[in-house]
């Protein structure tokens, strides 16, 4: 049988984490082992950081959704938001940022996108008229068996 | 932030008291290791041990803090959390910094 929860945070850097915090209870007290956990929340954290510093730049603080659907073997979060569209309203790539030659040409961002496919089975992004839907899906357990 | 410093030995361990190095954390973060290590041992080793969660606000203030001490001096990382050791295998920066388990290991002489 299928559980959910839905939670909304104000799009700000203390709120996310607040969301974060209760995301990641609920998900633990549904039996997700603590690797399933992390994973979701550093996804999590990355797309909401990403709403937070690009949807909504510039416009004042607006308001994050999320919608989360746990299956036995799978958990599907959309997270929604009235912010700007992502860039052509299509997904980044996702690479990992060029490593640069020495220390000091070392990247200190563009780690988020790679990050969010690395985690997740699929990802999936909608434009619909003034909402961003980005639904984001996870296997479970992980199939690595967690931490390494 | 406040972050408390130690020195032994030759080599000064920052400890961040903190458990997210997240982006609502990230320039204080950064920040503070500025002062910190503006001056002293070259050799500095920040430890990890109290933070659960670094995201890739953090994971660049950290990458930051280690460019902006300069050339000819070293940050090694110490006593990682699970969630965040997770972070630094995904986006290969594991492969960047000298880790160590424990900080005791990081701030023996003959370590590293």
């Amino acid at each position: 049988m299928n559980a959910g929860f839905h939670l909304n945070a104000v799009a700000d850097e203390m709120s996310v984490r607040a969301l974060l915090a209760d995301m990641r209870a609920r998900l633990r007290a549904h039996g997700l082992t603590e690797a399933a956990c992390s994973t979701v929340e550093i996804v999590l954290a990355e797309a909401l950081n990403n709403i937070v510093e690009h949807a909504y730049t510039g416009a004042g603080a607006g308001e994050i959704g999320l919608h989360a659907v746990l299956a036995p073997d799978s958990l599907t979060c959309t997270l929604s938001d009235q912010g700007a569209a992502l860039p052509a309203s299509h997904l980044p790539a996702g690479r990992l940022p060029d490593m640069g030659a020495g220390a000091d040409a070392l990247p200190e961002g563009g780690f988020g996108w790679f990050l969010i496919h690395s985690l997740t089975r699929d990802v999936h992004y909608a434009r619909e008229v003034d909402t961003n839907r980005l639904t984001l899906c996870f296997d479970l357990p992980e199939p690595d068996g967690g931490y390494r | 932030m406040e972050l408390h410093e130690t020195c032994h030995d030759g080599i000064k361990t920052v400890t961040v008291p903190e458990t997210r190095i997240d982006a609502a954390a990230a320039i204080r973060f950064k920040d503070a290791m500025r002062a910190v290590t503006a001056d002293g041992p070259d050799h500095v080793v920040l430890d990890l041990s109290n933070v659960d969660f670094v995201d890739s606000s953090g994971l660049g203030a950290i990458v930051a803090a280690m460019k902006q001490m300069g050339q000819g001096r070293r940050l090694d990382l110490a006593g990682m959390t699970p969630d965040v050791a997770k972070v630094f295998r995904l986006t290969r920066m594991d492969t960047v910094f000298v880790i160590h388990d424990r900080v005791d290991g990081a701030t023996q002489r003959d370590a590293g």
